[in-house]
């Protein structure tokens, strides 16, 4: 008899997974692009086992690049979902040989984040000249210190009332509802608030926003499709992070949750605590709807200089990685993207069960980073983006060949970029895969 | 007991420290030299921090608690006592580019090892750096960005500076998340700094003061 879901051991419950990633519910578009699809996603498979595969995996870094690459911006393409579509689907096909795609899901609509006033991003024409290739998000205390109890109390209620009508202009009516619990019991006082003409504007401009939003997903989601039939794996299963830059990040700003290490401690400790089963819930479920088993996870206020390794052990590790063994006994492969330097914490992020998640780097010793995880993980990085940007074609591959050299041996790596190329030398991206194709075959 | 009050705010212990510039100024000591003592712990917390002692979120702490010591002091001050600094530096974040972490560090440490620094803030337009440069007559300017988009920004201030007739009187420093030295070459900048421990060393190296 089949054991249930909870009685598969995370070992179990991933292989699972991969034999749902390896097999999308897609009608693939030849025989061939079937074959180019199971071979890539097993090279990430046996990358992320430690077993050797065929030759080492490549995740493009490309981001918005697929914009200024087919002619247009990224301005445009926020708004023009048509020049987005086409954008990302010529990048693809130009790209061929890629191991995966990354779609425009983060390419956001520009017109349904006007249409609710977001105040949380600046976007080229909104904030930003026009001909700035990428978003900056604009920090702030948006939870002052005294609203750690409401936060605590309640995540999501907090979310809806305080946080979304200081986050978008359209939605500072929601701060006049009152808790859902009252719905327990008696709908009817609950249903009566939304009788008033300002919570009836704010719901209507989220219906709006929503309209909106739906043509940009059908987009998103027909790119997604394509790609799946053309033979090329997703990675980005989910996307999460890490509760300490949940709450630096979004709601107490940097300089915020770095008095609250010194002066409430422990009220950020609990709040950190409070969000560890939510954030887990909701990449199982992305993870769930994508078929792909993969969690990237962009880490921010961790790095190196940001805090000491006293600090990180008592604030940032602990939560994250309750977040990531949650990941793990899920049968989900956490890849958290740790931006900046994350050299000083390696000693202390190694302590993980064998091949169960990689470790992408922005700014590392990848020598060093193979010597500490490389028996136990698999890490993923680092092409200077730097060189990516500036570099000729050939110092690209260098790079690469280098890195390759390094990290490759015995499994265990991915290649990719330090950061992404936004606007560039396409040779340069090019270079990359030959770079894998030349050097990374075992 | 000055030397308490220096390692009380050096060590950031708010509750005794604040206790102890009230007292002070209740005892009717001279307010410069709360503030004087304030300086001095504030090259203290510097150096931990240049030492690998001190992080991020010290500096942070260490800037709150002089805001509210400053708050303390300012009735008390009769006249205000400007102390000689050894130059000048402009500094800011490049066009298109908003963070300042970085830069608001770079701009503590060069304030405590004494320079007279002019703190443009985020997104500044290449004309906006060009005019403060002529308006001080600094003789350094310090670049920050995190982003890649802010290499062509520097590049582009670097060219301004140029145009205006000012590249060969000043020096000019970058710094900030993607900066390297490669980016230190497309920019045509002087010196390329990993932190803000090394915008205060190549300060001293083209200004002077030890």
């Amino acid at each position: 008899m089949e054991k249930k879901w909870e009685e598969l051991s995370w070992q179990e419950k991933r292989e699972e997974r991969f034999k749902k990633w390896l097999s999308p519910d897609v009608k693939f578009s030849t025989p061939q692009a079937e074959k180019l699809y199971k071979e890539r996603v097993t090279r990430h498979i046996k990358a992320i086992k430690l077993e050797e595969p065929d030759r080492v995996p490549v995740m493009m870094p490309s981001s918005f690049f697929p914009a200024p690459y087919a002619g247009s911006s990224l301005k445009q393409v926020m708004y023009d979902y048509d020049a987005l579509k086409k954008a990302w689907l010529k990048f693809m096909n130009d790209f061929s040989d890629m191991d995966s795609f990354g779609g425009p899901a983060l390419v956001f609509p520009g017109r349904a984040m006007e249409m609710i006033d977001y105040k949380l991003m600046k976007w080229p024409g909104h904030g930003l000249a026009d001909d700035v290739p990428t978003y900056q998000f604009v920090e702030g205390e948006y939870m002052p210190p005294e609203e750690y109890d409401d936060f605590i109390r309640d995540p999501a209620d907090y979310l809806l009332r305080y946080f979304l009508p200081r986050a978008a202009g359209a939605f500072a009516p929601l701060s006049k509802l009152g808790p859902l619990t009252v719905f327990v019991g008696i709908p009817v006082w609950y249903i009566t608030q939304f009788s008033d003409p300002d919570i009836r504007k704010a719901y209507q401009a989220l219906f709006a926003a929503a309209d909106e939003c739906g043509k940009w997903m059908d987009v998103v989601m027909e790119v997604s499709k394509a790609s799946l039939e053309a033979g090329f794996p997703n990675l980005w299963g989910a996307l999460n992070g890490a509760p300490y830059d949940m709450i630096g990040d979004m709601l107490r700003g940097t300089a915020g949750i770095m008095m609250d290490m010194f002066k409430r401690p422990e009220k950020l400790k609990t709040a950190m605590e409070r969000l560890v089963p939510i954030v887990v819930n909701e990449s199982v479920m992305s993870a769930d709807a994508s078929g792909c088993p993969i969690v990237i996870m962009p880490l921010h206020k961790g790095t190196g200089g940001f805090m000491s390794n006293k600090q990180f052990e008592t604030f940032y590790w602990p939560t994250f990685k309750e977040v990531l063994m949650g990941l793990i006994n899920e049968g989900l492969v956490p890849m958290p993207f740790a931006e900046g330097d994350y050299e000083p914490r390696l000693e202390i992020i190694k302590d993980m069960p064998r091949s169960s998640m990689v470790w992408w780097f922005e700014k590392m010793d990848m020598a060093k980073a193979k010597k500490v995880l490389g028996d136990t993980t698999c890490i993923a990085g680092n092409i200077p983006v730097t060189v990516l940007c500036t570099g000729t074609p050939q110092e690209v591959k260098e790079h690469c060949r280098r890195l390759i050299e390094t990290c490759a041996k015995g499994g265990g790596y991915i290649l990719t970029g330090g950061a992404a190329l936004d606007e560039g030398n396409p040779d340069n991206l090019r270079a990359v895969m030959e770079a894998a194709e030349e050097y990374g075959t075992y | 007991m000055p030397k308490d009050f220096i390692n009380l705010l050096a060590d950031l212990e708010e509750e005794e420290v604040i206790k102890l510039t009230k007292q002070r100024l209740e005892d009717g000591e001279e307010a410069l030299a709360v503030l004087e003592d304030s300086r001095k712990a504030m090259e203290v917390v510097g150096d931990r921090f240049a030492g690998g002692q001190y992080f991020i979120p010290e500096l942070v702490y260490s800037g709150e608690l002089l805001k509210q010591i400053t708050e303390l002091v300012k009735p008390h001050l009769v006249q205000s006592g400007e102390t000689k600094r050894l130059g000048t530096v402009v500094i800011g974040t490049v066009a298109g580019d908003i963070h300042d972490i970085g830069l608001n560090i770079v701009e503590f440490m060069l304030n405590v090892n004494g320079f007279e620094v002019h703190n443009l803030g985020v997104d500044v337009p290449v004309e906006k750096f060009v005019e403060k440069m002529q308006e001080t007559s600094a003789p350094v300017l310090g670049l920050s960005g995190f982003l890649t988009f802010a290499f062509d920004s520097m590049k582009e201030t670097v060219e301004a500076v140029e145009a205006a007739g000012m590249r060969d009187k000043i020096k000019v420093m970058i710094g900030g998340g993607q900066m390297d030295e490669e980016i230190r070459k497309y920019a045509k900048a002087d010196a390329y700094g990993k932190d803000a421990m090394a915008a205060v060393s190549l300060a001293k190296k083209w200004i002077g003061g030890n």
